[in-house]
């Protein structure tokens, strides 16, 4: 998305210190207790402006309660509620007292494989996402940093991979392996990094022109030394909006890609669970309730992590103007 | 709200134009330079941005050639599906497919015959690739076009309007719902609206048909008539899920002219509020709209498999499908270049054409 390719503006502790923090309380400091200090500050200058933002709130409550379900669903439903024999509903039943959200093909509770769902949803959605982002961010620094023909080649690759069209390659990908949840991590992570690539390099060209860098070197301090200290840290709020971005097209990805087949056909999962809808014939029988939660909850997380990636982004960058 | 646009767009490159056939210079950015200058400064650009193009375009020729052979399974078995075949029967099958040639070989080959337009022959379908594609382009052209046509329109002028009244009710829940549906995965939405409106639940008749392109039963006008019947559900599901970007970028370019002199200007000259942004705005707003405009056009196409895929539409998207499941390898390879070849030259032209219409770029 174009608005996310504006470069957000640094969150930098010592750009602009907070007027109200007295600066004398602090007696003589290591510098890495120092760093520290200014660090916590500016998580917490952080989190008060994050807290204006009503959506970002939202999506971060309803984020809290999935990934809570996600956690204590096998205390919840037992393992059992996955088993195709042992299942306790008759075939397609529609929702009762005993099945709220009714029952799929073999009588399994769909309450319960929507819950065993959502484990792999979010899991599939982090790990790629965070696949992708650290890719993207080791090639963005590296690029930014190391200028030259290692510049050179790397950007040319990035900029091939950024017009291949993600869902293609990702189908061709899954395809082409086996059909497993790492695999889909993989199509996932590999086909989504250019543009954090792209975004993280144009932040490190920033930071790199800064008097502070070239002290750092004058003082001796090699590539790693620069690059994991100095530039890492400023390039960190900008890779977290980013990561909670690709999170949700990860997992809008993922049950894409469960829905053509293409994942592992023996783990449940929302995008699985409509793959079987359709194929039991949900949709010409009219059981809109097989197909309506699993596709409702893709997109509340989907949304939450939407909703949370652009307050981050607005509040790094309020020119964005994100509604409130 | 784009025909007001247009005219102060194609103002914009109307005045590039007349620098480059030679006419009186304009005022503006161009005129300070010599004409030739700039113009030579220009093809040197475009040049770079087709190279670049042609390079890329190369890359993703090689990349369908050799991702498509790790499939695991043999294509020839995979083509006679299990019936009893002698050896010298799969030797000729391998000999008419060309897979008896060492890797490297079939490769130059492919490229060779891809450079002409031939992309071999499809194994299911037992006919030439080029000739499916060509059958199924139409049908895809045709829902992704209006979808696309309808998806900008809306994007544009919501956006517009979510950002003139920027932190108003309105603004929020045009945002929030643009942000619901783009979060919603395309072919659940496309099942959903099949099941409440062409299968029908409860008092809900059945309204639109479940899939296909046409009844084929009707002719001249009843024909088109037929055909605009069966593409409402698919071009509703691509427009719900893809016009939330257009709206976003439309609505972030215009909130960051808002505060501009120029529109001030305007006020102070009297002008209705209504023709400030209509005639000053959103026309300079378009112009970082309009590079998404191209992309979008050409990641719709690829975007459209999965809506395809639901509603049985008979174009690239279900054809990509279809050859996937066997692996049918000249028709996945095929497409997949199809694919990303319309991304591709999409993003070029953009780029070629965004400096004519916004001067200050790229000279």
């Amino acid at each position: 998305m174009t608005t996310s390719m504006q470069k957000p503006e640094p969150l930098e502790p010592d750009a602009r210190k907070p007027s109200g923090q007295p600066e004398k309380v602090v007696p003589v400091q290591s510098p890495r207790a120092l760093t520290r200090a200014r660090r916590r500050q500016a998580v917490a200058r952080f989190w008060r402006q994050y807290r204006t933002h009503r959506a970002g709130l939202v999506g971060l409550a309803v984020l809290a309660v999935i990934a809570l379900l996600a956690l204590t669903a096998p205390l919840l439903v037992g393992a059992d509620s996955q088993s195709v024999t042992s299942a306790p509903g008759g075939p397609m039943e529609a929702p009762s007292g005993e099945f709220p959200l009714g029952t799929d093909q073999f009588g399994r509770s769909l309450l319960a494989l929507m819950l065993w769902g959502t484990r792999v949803s979010l899991t599939v959605g982090l790990l790629a996402a965070f696949l992708s982002v650290a890719i993207g961010t080791l090639i963005g620094i590296t690029a930014g940093h190391f200028k030259g023909w290692y510049a050179t080649v790397v950007m040319r690759i990035t900029d091939w991979f950024l017009v291949m069209p993600t869902l293609v390659l990702a189908i061709a990908l899954a395809t082409v392996l086996s059909r497993s949840v790492w695999t889909t991590i993989l199509a996932i992570g590999v086909t989504t990094w250019p543009t954090t690539a792209r975004l993280v390099r144009a932040q490190t060209l920033s930071v790199e022109s800064r008097p502070y860098i070239e002290r750092s070197r004058a003082l001796g301090g090699g590539h790693r030394h620069i690059m994991s200290r100095h530039v890492l840290p400023n390039v960190m709020p900008l890779v977290l909006a980013q990561t909670t971005l690709v999170i949700s097209t990860a997992i809008l990805t993922e049950a894409t890609l469960a829905f053509l087949g293409l994942s592992d056909p023996t783990i449940v999962s929302w995008g699985g669970l409509l793959q079987d809808a359709r194929e039991a014939g949900a949709v010409s029988s009219g059981n809109w309730w097989y197909l309506a939660p699993p596709g409702l909850a893709i997109a509340v997380v989907a949304l939450a992590f939407t909703l949370c990636g652009r307050a981050i982004e607005s509040v790094l960058n309020p020119k964005l103007g994100v509604s409130r | 709200m784009s025909s007001e646009s247009t005219p102060a767009l194609l103002k914009g490159a109307a005045g590039v134009e007349s620098t480059e056939s030679g006419g009186p210079a304009p005022a503006g950015p161009s005129a300070r330079s010599p004409r030739s200058r700039s113009t030579a400064a220009y093809a040197r650009y475009a040049a770079g941005k087709l190279a670049g193009a042609a390079v890329s375009l190369f890359a993703v020729l090689v990349t369908s050639f050799f991702l498509f052979r790790l499939i695991p399974g043999d294509p020839v078995k995979q083509m006679t599906g299990g019936r009893q075949v002698s050896t010298e029967q799969i030797a000729a099958m391998r000999r008419e497919f060309g897979l008896d040639l060492p890797l490297w070989e079939q490769f130059t080959q492919y490229c060779g015959k891809a450079l002409t337009g031939d992309f071999g022959t499809s194994y299911q379908f037992r006919a030439p690739v080029v000739d499916k594609i060509a059958e199924a382009l139409p049908a895809t052209l045709l829902l992704t076009g209006t979808a696309f046509v309808i998806y900008t329109l809306l994007g544009i002028w919501l956006g517009a309007r979510s950002a003139w009244r920027n932190g108003s009710a309105g603004d929020r829940a045009n945002t929030a719902f643009a942000l619901t549906l783009y979060s919603v995965p395309s072919f659940w939405l496309g099942l959903l609206l099949i099941i409440t409106l062409s299968v029908g639940i409860g008092p809900i008749p059945g309204l639109f048909p479940t899939g296909g392109m046409e009844s084929g039963d009707t002719e001249g006008f009843d024909r088109v008539l037929d055909i605009a019947h069966h593409m409402v559900l698919p071009v509703v599901t691509l427009v719900a899920v893809e016009y939330a970007r257009t709206l976003l970028v439309m609505r972030s370019s215009l909130l960051d002219e808002m505060g501009s002199d120029y529109l001030t200007t305007a006020r102070a000259k009297g002008l209705r509020d209504d023709l400030v942004r209509r005639k000053h705005a959103v026309p300079n707003a378009m112009l970082p709209t309009v590079t998404l405009l191209f992309v979008n056009l050409g990641t719709t196409v690829a975007g459209a498999i999965l809506v395809e895929t639901v509603f049985s539409w008979p174009g690239l998207g279900g054809l990509f499908y279809q050859a996937l499941s066997v692996p049918d390898l000249p028709l996945v390879q095929a497409l997949f270049f199809v694919f990303a070849a319309a991304v591709i030259l999409m993003n070029t032209l953009a780029d070629v054409i965004y400096p004519l219409l916004d001067p200050r770029v790229g000279r």
